[in-house]
């Protein structure tokens, strides 16, 4: 998709009057956040599995390069094959070249971020192949032409009606009179319709949320089913991952899996979690002929060794984005990126930079929830501070925020100053606050006083009233 | 550097505790009750409070912005002034996390000023929360007639651990009844440089924090620092609502003479 | 430079990685060989009976149904029965498991049993699981003839068969079953974890049953000891 993060302020306006949108993402907070409470508290261990899940990726990530090596071997000792992507166009280019080797018309698609961030649909459409997505929420973005505005819920911006004008839309082998007003009619029409899919496809194509190095496994983790049945019935099973996605063994899965569908959906466990080792063996009756990984860098390798390296401890559980007061006030496709809401604040701007991804470090009150429910404890607040840094260091902000700042520091260094300074100009607000102590507009507070009104000072300073009460107690004492 | 101002001092203040008020800006600015209600409570705890003149502010102004140079030159100046006392105390979750938790960080592995600015930075305490969890307070003395809502500022909660204390000290007084709001512990929508950067979506969040506050029914509004109170304030007043706002300290201080922030009554 | 040596090297550059790398190399080839477990939570260390009675707990809370089976005499029975309590007809899928092979299928005279994968016409699934999970009412199912993957996804009914004495308290004693289980330590195809049967949220956040999956997945304990204690009455 094409990055649209500098327009960030314009597209939040237009979600925020939008209100099918606002409808919409009411959803999100009433669909997690109790969710996620409620099955975190019942498991006592569960900070210390945070915690353990951190160290298995902070052990991976400096011991990368032998992990990955580990793990080809194996993909390799299973009949399997690895693919390995410096780039995105790398990727799509090896995911093009497996489906025109085995004359690929279709192939089912589960849900895979990385696939959104390579643009793979797009490519493979514009090269006669035609994918089709299979999770329900994917499913119902890609007949509305959109992306996923959440990792994890990437419809959560659609309302039923609107899924069910889109079915009716497209489903037209279908009688008009049929009844779709509930979600559960809606859901067999997909089911129907994308069973069909399964069996017509030629390649199935998933990510993977482990890729496992002691076995060369990948594991999937779905509550539907759709990334099994795209694996499986495919005679071809393409696995997309970037490369912070391995982990050393199955052991080491398990404790991160402790967390993350806890995370996400408040589940203990989500339905489905998918270990698969290479392709069909001799005897086994269903499954894929073919077993190919393709391995993205597409700019980890870069974020090793620097202030942003944490952020490749990141499971893809959305429980930032869940949390976060701005996310829910502006929905995941106003940031304009493929990773929306506090992850896609910090991966954003190490994928694209700084200069093109501005807007959504800054976007954030930096009121910590999103550390706060992290399962990698990933400090997402402080790498959203790092980029501001860097922000500044390069010039990039707006000058007329930087020449007040500027200012303001000026003042701010100098204490007598500051005192004289302010001393003139509160009592100035303060009578224009008069009886009702607030001023709903002053020139240059705009910002403030669009949507609310400016509490008056009351008067003379803290500091100078602290000096006056300091006067007269030595004055009395004399 | 200019000399702390002296306090109020006799001979039986020689063994108490020295405190070091940081007012914060926007106390000093907009509303220094909450300056002479830090001082009393402070000194009703068995402290002795005195006020820097090198104060202005904590630098988060900048240090939000990304300005790591002169944040970290506003933080020297703050941790000259203060460095000297038993204690550090603000009437603020937000300015009390910055010089507790993030001056050091400003400051290279190595560098003199880090070791300085840790030291510094274990004496830095939240108002609320130094007043129980260092001096042992456990109650103050006085009534509260109206029922309260209590908003968890974020810095202080997540930061600081700000959640029990000021629950606690508010029931302690006489005829107390706080009403919790829903979502007590979701940001506001100031987050300082944040609400002007980004207005609309500030308001988006404000406009949910109003309805939790309005839906309490509860006479008062109360929380820990004085840039959210500003942004409720400002927007429970826009509307229309003659919810009461203070900072938590005005009224464990007894000291709600002054009218309430952005005043009280509708428009 | 292919692909896979620019992005090692630009590993190795970013860690500042280079020289002496043994200890790099022993640190990984350590945890390879000795898979550590981490934290294991409690609810992961019950004794037999209580272990069972999680299992079926957080299956029923995840959704599956559970019922307790004396022995594989009685499981022919109870699948007819499962089928006739719903209204579906009399024909199941499986594949060739020893154990679900054993079973008296000939006593229930009215039920068809196909064997092989499945083909997407199938209403009703029989698999037999390798093991399963107390702390999260987990099965584990492997692929191969015995129990084709398809049978645990196409049919709208899947039913599992788990012996008591394979439900493991946690996951990480899974895992370790299936290292022996196969002799040398490779890995069958596919290790299908199940948790309750297939869902989706995706629609307004509104949990729905069935989505590409199972509606339902009924379990089959089968305990000769009768370690299961009762159902506790509601």
């Amino acid at each position: 998709m094409e990055l649209t993060s500098l327009k960030f302020k314009e597209q939040s306006s237009a979600a925020i009057a939008n209100a099918d949108l606002q409808r919409a993402l009411g959803n999100v907070e009433k669909g997690f956040i109790d969710k996620r409470r409620k099955s975190t508290d019942a498991l006592p261990e569960f900070d210390r599995l945070r915690d353990n899940a951190r160290d298995i990726k902070n052990h991976t990530l400096a011991h990368l390069d032998h992990y990955l090596e580990a793990y080809e071997e194996k993909v390799t000792q299973s009949g399997g094959h690895v693919h390995w992507a410096a780039t995105a166009a790398e990727a799509r280019e090896a995911v093009l070249a497996i489906c025109q080797q085995r004359k690929a018309k279709t192939v089912t698609k589960g849900k895979s971020m990385i696939t959104e961030e390579i643009g793979l649909n797009d490519f493979l459409s514009a090269n006669d192949i035609t994918p089709v997505e299979t999770d329900l929420g994917e499913y119902i973005i890609q007949l509305r032409g959109e992306h996923p505005s959440h990792i994890i819920a990437p419809a959560v911006h659609v309302n039923r009606d609107q899924v069910e004008s889109d079915f009716r839309r497209v489903h037209t082998q279908f009688e008009a009179e049929r009844d779709l007003t509930e979600p559960v009619s809606l859901l067999a029409e997909a089911r129907e319709v994308l069973r069909q899919k399964y069996f017509e496809a030629d390649i199935g194509i998933t990510g993977a949320n482990f890729l496992v190095a002691e076995t060369g496994s990948s594991v999937i983790v779905t509550n539907e089913g759709n990334g099994d049945l795209t694996q499986t019935l495919g005679k071809v099973h393409i696995v997309v991952a970037s490369i912070e996605k391995v982990v050393p063994t199955l052991e080491d899965t398990a404790q991160i899996l402790r967390v993350l569908a806890r995370s996400a959906t408040g589940q203990d466990m989500s339905v489905y979690t998918t270990v698969s080792t290479g392709p069909k063996r001799a005897d086994d009756p269903d499954g894929p002929e073919e077993y190919h990984v393709v391995l993205v860098d597409n700019g980890r390798s870069d974020m090793l060794g620097t202030e942003y390296q944490e952020m490749l401890r990141c499971i893809r559980c959305g429980a930032c984005m869940n949390h976060c007061p701005v996310y829910h006030a502006v929905g995941g496709h106003a940031y304009g990126s493929v990773y929306p809401g506090p992850m896609g604040a910090v991966l954003t701007p190490s994928l694209h930079g700084i200069d093109k991804s501005g807007h959504l470090p800054n976007a954030s009150t930096f009121c910590g929830r999103c550390e706060e429910v992290c399962p990698m404890r990933i400090p997402l607040p402080k790498m959203m501070r790092h980029w501001r840094e860097q922000e500044f260091e390069k010039h990039l902000q707006p000058s007329k925020a930087r020449f007040g700042l500027g200012i303001w520091a000026y003042v701010a260094r100098r204490p007598k100053l500051y005192r004289r300074a302010v001393s003139l100009a509160m009592p100035v607000l303060s009578r224009l606050g008069g009886a009702r102590h607030r001023i709903a507009r002053l020139p240059l507070a705009g910002g403030w006083t669009r949507h609310r009104d400016l509490p008056a000072p009351e008067g003379a300073t803290f500091m100078q009233q602290w000096a006056e009460r300091q006067r007269h107690d030595k004055g009395s004492k004399a | 550097m200019e000399e702390p101002s002296a306090g109020r001092r006799t001979r039986a203040d020689a063994k108490k505790p020295t405190v070091g008020l940081f007012a914060t800006c926007l106390v000093d600015l907009f509303r220094p009750s909450v300056g002479f209600a830090s001082v009393k409570l402070l000194e009703d705890a068995g402290c002795r409070v005195e006020v820097p003149l090198g104060q202005t502010c904590c630098g988060q102004p900048a240090y939000n912005s990304g300005d790591r140079a002169d944040t970290a030159a506003i933080a020297k100046q703050v941790i000259e002034s203060f460095e000297g006392f038993d204690y550090v105390v603000a009437p603020s979750g937000s300015c009390g996390s910055t010089m507790k938790k993030h001056y050091p960080w400003l400051f290279e592995e190595g560098d003199p000023w880090r070791a300085r600015a840790e030291r510094f930075s274990a004496k830095v305490h939240e108002l609320v929360s130094f007043l129980t969890d260092v001096m042992g307070i456990t109650g103050v003395e006085g009534r509260l007639d109206q029922s309260v809502t209590y908003h968890d500022s974020c810095s202080g909660l997540r930061e600081l651990g700000v959640q029990a204390q000021p629950r606690a000290l508010l029931n302690s007084l006489e005829g107390a009844t706080i009403t919790e709001m829903k979502d007590a512990n979701v940001c506001c929508g100031f987050g300082g440089t944040f609400c002007v950067k980004y207005p609309d979506i500030s308001n988006t969040i404000v406009t949910k924090k109003m309805k939790a506050i309005t839906d309490t029914g509860a006479d008062m509004l109360l929380a820990g620092d004085m840039g959210c109170l500003m942004n409720m304030a400002g927007k429970l007043k826009r509307e229309g609502s003659n919810v009461e706002v203070r900072h938590v300290a005005e009224v464990l201080a007894g000291m709600t003479d002054q009218p309430a922030i952005a005043g009280g009554g509708k428009r | 430079m292919s692909g896979r040596d620019a992005i090692l090297s630009k590993i190795r550059a970013s860690l500042g990685a280079g020289g002496d790398e043994a200890a790099r190399k022993t640190a990984v080839a350590e945890r390879l060989a000795g898979h550590p477990r981490g934290v294991i939570p409690e609810r992961g260390h019950l004794p037999a009976a209580e272990r069972l009675a999680l299992f079926r707990d957080m299956a029923i809370k995840a959704n599956a149904s559970v019922a307790t089976l004396a022995g594989y005499d009685a499981l022919p029975d109870a699948v007819l029965t499962y089928l006739r309590e719903r209204n579906l007809p009399a024909s199941v899928r499986m594949g060739t498991d020893p154990r679900l092979a054993e079973a008296p299928w000939h006593e229930a005279a009215t039920l068809e049993v196909k064997s092989g994968a499945s083909d997407g016409e199938d209403v009703t699934g029989v698999s037999h699981a390798l093991g399963a999970v107390a702390e999260t009412g987990t099965l584990a199912l492997t692929s191969g003839t015995d129990n084709p993957t398809t049978v645990n996804f196409l049919p709208e009914h899947h039913l599992v068969v788990v012996d008591a004495k394979d439900v493991t308290g946690d996951l990480e004693s899974l895992w370790s079953a299936l290292r022996t289980s196969r002799g040398d330590g490779s890995m069958p195809r596919t290790v299908n974890l199940v948790t309750g049967p297939s869902r989706s949220g995706d629609i307004e956040q509104v949990l729905l049953m069935g989505a590409h999956g199972p509606r339902s997945v009924h379990i089959l304990v089968i305990d000769p000891e009768g370690t299961m204690p009762a159902e506790r009455t509601p």
